[in-house]
């Protein structure tokens, strides 16, 4: 909402200057964007005369002027203007001056062999209006050698706020001037429009036709003046809607704007002669169009306000009207529409027409139904007296709503939210000013709320009226109480297992990346999502068009953008939300890192010390299980398996499993077909932790770690290898080996795999280093040979394999 | 007597000219072995008249002493040198690169520091941490904020849609963390004090903003707890976050639809080229917005508004990174991109606290 200052004073009668008023407009609540002087950057333009005007000696359209600038020796000036002549008053720049119509610093210039000292302006050329066809042409008695802008009434500062949707009242320079009256910064002007009395019927009858259906047009005045003179409006008319952003029509069109700006009450002026018939206020109907008046055709249905006449629509109720009864400068009868409107409907229509107006912006947020007919005078009023004519009586149809709303309000509710003591008097005061009515003596008072402000509802809102009319900056600072005097643990199992999950890949190298929850529908397809329930209906592009089913798909296209910028080698993790249905339970967090090229644990690329290999399943098993070790899961009793889903490389991936059934993560290498689809071309190996699947660990009473068991007597070890089948899991080998005795059996390490020479084609060989540790007393040898007896055995019953000798 | 000094003399200098471990061997051998020069002539003792073995005895032996002090003295030199030796040809390049390690090179994002450093500041402040989720209802999201319906402020929010069900109803993407709280209190008796970090989401894109971003909520609700209490919990929070001692603070009257009174907060600052600075200068940057909770939202939560009151603040996780950290762009958040997160990212073992400062 932009105004000028002079506007504002035309309803506040103040001392206050522009600094104090900025200040208190943001701190009521009407925070000011910007503030700006358009006389600023042309403060250093002048009024000049051209003395006399030559042609140029070299040029058929230019002209050589001799200007008097008030300072002493007229100046010469090449000018090019067709409206260049002896006599004329004008604007001129000097050199060193900034033009900032065409963004350029004046210099003397040199055009064809004749020097120029300076500019003639036209309005264009000093971001005045868009007026290039010839300079400005001032009236002769214009003071020569002043300031333009001060002559022009350009030094009026341009207010710009930004307004919450809350305040209607605001959207008019009116109600603006009467936040700032109560916040004390002057007196509010009366300015309420007298009625004009009308001469004749207005012969233009209004029908509201809404049938059975629910009216959307609960009031409708009309007005015909006969006779008027359509025109530009007024220098001072143009010039206050050029400050706002708007460009001057004609003189009926611009009183509408001014009226929307001025008051917050949008009207619309029909030209009477191109209305055929009665206006009808009704529910479009489907295959209707129109024209409107910013040339765009516009489909409506049953859901749209219309007024039509025997030709069909004339306008988009409360919008915009049509194009082919607007008023142009033949007009002569023109029809004064002011109305009220459904705002719902409004929004409704301007969201799904995508059509904004200036009095869409206002009837969707709430115009004041009380000033429905004074608008209609206030513009009579100046058609009458800038356009001249005849005015008709108002035609008034529907009946203009008179909403009752009042609230009890005990004092003590401001003190209650706000910690602000304010005197009863003094809150009164707030009320009144801003046009409540109050009554009742005691600290117990009822409210009545002014028809303009529809935001209001109850106490609370009163109790925001009046803290920001005092000021928020006066209510005191006070602690928030302890609850108690040491802070309690308040992070949830879920989100101490994230932290922990977050710094232990970090400590692995990877890097933590935050990526889109929304996919592209391929890639969700691709880790088996892509249903519809969990398909934006409007996504912002393709590529963000599925909620995620997996973390994989952003971190691997993560990856890839920083390949295609020559970072090949890059390890990242994510840990965040995916999504299985759009349920709440549907909802899960995953830790998932992806490791890249030769991006492994001790670090990528080439290095004197050894180079790094590819990254493999075994990377992405080893972060796995170092995630589920720092939540705390005792992943020797986890099983691998090798049952991992579809997106990953068949036999080169597995999952890691808590019993049969509950999966704690997945890790591996990607299909070879997904990296295709993906368009991958780089060794990528992956892992996903399903946090949300760990079990909660069992509350224990005490925090004591259990007695430490430490043997004195030293550990014997012993070195065995087997000749395997190739196909068999070498987790059975080392399980059956720590079963053969597990009294006294404390590690077995495999330490040798071998397939080759010395190896039948279908065998590995498989050594392990197999920790003995005596508890009670040294072993003999015997008892070593025993133990060991039993380990091979255990471990060729379970594998099938043999002791290689 | 003299030829002990002769055999002296001779065994001296052959100990100096062994030059090596084996040669001094040689020479202890030739002295004080069994078949040595020394030991022959100590066999020599027993013949002796007792007159000449009180004489030679003594003499013997204290050569025998000193022979085997000297060989031991240049025994131990002759380690040495080769120590030294060996020494001089074992020189490595330390000069040469190593590898850091992983816990040098892994990085946490921006957000995630954040999150826990608005954690150790309002857990402080006696805040647990409420969470929700991203796929939300239009009743959570908006109704029972007390949007009404087909209000403009609804259409403030881009909001992100589903499909529509069979029904007619359609969830959305939580345009904000506030749906949260009604969650919060529909399942908590207060007092409740909560702070609600999480992912946000609305359809527009530009510098500033990307569809998904991340807001922290802050919920306080019991009997007594009003603005005055709002300005101190903001104006603690700001202090301790932005590492200052002093922060201007502006509060303006604002709307929201959730909150009653509304507020928006503003933090004093300088602008120096890109730089933005807080605790210093005259500029106003607006941080976030914040309010009483609105007696509808209160009662839709099944709280009664004249029994339980309480405040509101929201703010966007991101921004304040940006705000902290200078990150001049919001979009790169999203990009993973290493070079972005090698410079802005944080050390795992760097945990922010309040005992030892939130950044090191």
């Amino acid at each position: 909402m932009k105004f000028t200052l002079s506007w504002l004073k035309d309803h506040l009668e103040t001392s206050a200057d522009l600094d104090e008023i900025v200040k208190t407009l943001t701190m009521v609540g009407l925070e000011v964007d910007s503030v700006v002087n358009p006389a600023e950057k042309l403060r250093t333009f002048k009024i000049a005369k051209v003395i006399s005007a030559q042609k140029h000696p070299n040029a058929d359209r230019l002209k050589v002027l001799a200007v008097d600038t008030g300072t002493g020796d007229p100046v010469q000036v090449v000018c090019g203007a067709p409206n260049a002549r002896a006599g004329l008053v004008g604007v001129f720049g000097k050199p060193g001056d900034y033009v900032p119509g065409i963004d350029l610093t004046l210099s003397v210039g040199n055009i064809r062999d004749v020097e120029s000292f300076g500019m003639m302006c036209s309005e264009r050329e000093l971001e005045l209006s868009d007026e290039h066809d010839g300079i400005i042409d001032l009236p002769e008695d214009a003071p020569v050698g002043e300031t333009y802008a001060d002559y022009a009434g350009l030094n009026d500062p341009i207010i710009e706020i930004g307004l919450t949707p809350n305040r209607p009242d605001c959207t008019g320079v009116y109600g603006i001037a009467r936040d700032l009256a109560a916040a004390g910064l002057g007196e509010l002007k009366e300015n309420r429009p007298e009625p004009i009395d009308g001469t004749f019927p207005c012969p233009t009858k209004v029908r509201l036709e809404f049938g059975d259906t629910a009216p959307l047009c609960p009031a409708f005045g009309l007005r015909l003046v006969r006779g008027v003179k359509n025109g530009p409006s007024p220098k001072w008319l143009q010039q206050r809607l050029i400050a706002i952003d708007l460009r001057p029509i004609n003189l009926l069109v611009d009183i509408t704007n001014y009226i929307t700006f001025d008051r917050g009450r949008p009207l619309h002026v029909f030209d009477a002669a191109k209305v055929q018939g009665d206006l009808v206020v009704r529910r479009g109907q489907t295959g209707e169009t129109l024209v409107a008046l910013d040339d765009k055709e516009y489909s409506v249905d049953e859901d749209v306000c219309v007024i039509a006449d025997d030709n069909g629509l004339e306008s988009l109720a409360g919008i915009m009207g049509g194009a082919a009864s607007g008023c142009d400068e033949n007009t002569v009868d023109v029809l004064i529409e002011s109305a009220l409107w459904d705002p719902l409907n409004i929004a409704h229509t301007g969201r799904r027409l995508g059509v904004g107006s200036d009095a869409r912006y206002r009837f969707e947020r709430g115009v004041d139904p009380a000033f429905m007919l004074p608008g209609i005078e206030q513009a009579t009023k100046m058609v009458l007296e800038l356009g001249g004519g005849t005015p008709s009586e108002i035609s008034l149809v529907g009946k203009v709503p008179e909403p009752e709303m009042i609230i009890h309000f005990p004092l003590s509710e401001i003190k209650r939210l706000v910690g602000l003591e304010v005197y009863p008097t003094e809150a009164k005061v707030i009320l009144s000013r801003l046009g409540f009515w109050v009554s009742g003596s005691t600290e117990d008072v009822k409210v009545a709320v002014p028809t303009w402000r529809p935001d209001i509802h109850g106490k609370a809102d009163l109790v925001e009226e009046i803290m920001r009319i005092v000021g928020v900056d006066k209510v005191p600072v006070t602690p928030l109480p302890r609850e108690q005097h040491i802070g309690q643990k308040v992070l949830t199992q879920g989100q101490i297992r994230r932290n922990k999950a977050r710094r232990a890949l970090a400590v692995r190298g990877l890097d933590e990346a935050v990526t889109w929850s929304f996919i592209s529908k391929i890639q969700a397809d691709l880790f088996g999502g892509g249903s519809a329930e969990l398909a934006l209906a409007n996504p912002i592009s393709t590529d963000m068009s599925d909620m995620r089913p997996s973390l994989i798909p952003g971190l691997v296209m993560a990856s890839q953008r920083n390949a295609d910028r020559a970072h090949a080698d890059v390890a990242l993790f994510e840990v965040g939300q995916v999504f299985a249905s759009d349920e709440t339970d549907g909802q899960q967090m995953l830790a998932t890192g992806l490791r890249r090229g030769t991006a492994v644990l001790t670090g990528p690329g080439r290095h004197w010390s050894g180079n790094s290999e590819d990254v493999s399943a075994f990377d992405a098993k080893a972060d796995a299980l170092s995630v589920l070790e720092a939540i705390g899961v005792n992943v020797n009793n986890l099983q691998v398996s090798r049952d991992a889903p579809a997106w990953f490389h068949p036999g080169r991936s597995g999952t890691l499993k808590l019993g049969p059934k509950n999966t704690l993560a997945v890790f591996g290498e990607l299909h070879p077909k997904v990296l295709r689809d993906l368009q991958v071309k780089s060794a990528i190996a992956v892992f996903e932790v399903f946090l949300d699947a760990i079990p909660e660990p069992r509350r224990k009473g005490s925090r004591t770690r259990g007695v430490l068991n430490i043997a004195d007597l030293m550990s014997v070890r012993r070195d065995f290898a087997f000749l395997l089948d190739r196909s068999m899991d070498v987790d059975k080998l080392v399980k059956a080996a720590k079963g053969a005795d597990k009294s006294v059996i404390d590690s077995v390490t495999v330490f040798d795999i071998y397939e080759g020479a010395g190896v039948a084609e279908d065998k590995k060989s498989v050594a392990i280093d197999v920790v003995i540790q005596p508890r009670t007393k040294t072993l003999t040898d015997e008892e070593i040979d025993a133990i060991s007896v039993k380990v091979i055995a255990a471990v060729e019953k379970v594998t099938g394999g043999q002791l290689r000798k | 007597m003299s030829d002990i000094e002769t055999l002296e003399n001779e065994i001296s200098a052959a100990i100096d000219a062994a030059t090596n471990e084996s040669a001094l061997d040689e020479v202890r051998v030739g002295a004080i072995g069994k078949k040595g020069k020394v030991s022959e002539l100590m066999k020599t003792l027993g013949k002796m008249s007792p007159d000449e073995r009180k004489v030679m005895g003594p003499a013997l032996n204290g050569l025998k002493t000193r022979v085997n002090e000297a060989i031991l003295v240049r025994k131990d030199a002759l380690e040495n040198q080769a120590l030294e030796a060996r020494l001089a040809t074992e020189i490595i390049d330390v000069t040469l690169p190593v590898r850091s390690g992983p816990s040098n090179e892994g990085r946490l994002h921006p957000v995630s520091q954040v999150v826990d450093e608005l954690t150790a500041i309002f857990a402080d402040m006696g805040f647990a941490i409420a969470e929700g989720s991203d796929i939300e209802t239009d009743y959570y999201n908006f109704t029972a904020l007390n949007f009404p319906e087909g209000h403009p402020a609804r259409e403030m929010h881009d909001t992100f849609f589903f499909p529509e069900k069979p029904d007619g109803s359609r969830k959305l993407l939580r345009t904000h963390t506030s749906p949260v709280q009604v969650h919060t209190m529909e399942a908590q008796e207060p007092p409740i004090r909560v702070i609600i970090p999480g992912r946000t989401y609305r359809c527009d894109s530009d510098q500033t903003h990307t569809p998904m971003f991340h807001q922290v909520e802050g919920l306080v609700i019991d009997k007594t707890t009003h603005i005055g209490h709002l300005k101190w919990v903001l104006e603690e929070f700001c202090k301790t976050f932005f590492e200052v001692d002093d922060i201007h603070m502006r509060f303006r009257p604002s709307f929201f639809p959730f909150t009653e009174p509304s507020m928006e907060l503003d933090i004093g600052c300088s602008f120096k080229g890109n730089e933005i600075r807080i605790g210093e200068g005259d500029d106003w940057l607006e941080i976030l917005g914040c309010g009483m909770v609105h007696p509808n939202v209160l009662r839709m939560s099944g709280l009664d508004p004249d029994v339980y009151q309480g405040f509101a603040f929201g703010v966007g996780i991101d921004r304040l990174a940006m705000l902290k950290y200078g990150m001049p762009d919001l979009r790169a958040f999203f990009d993973a991109d290493i070079r972005w997160l090698k410079h802005y990212g944080f050390r795992p073992l760097d945990l922010p606290t309040l005992f030892g400062g939130l950044t090191s």
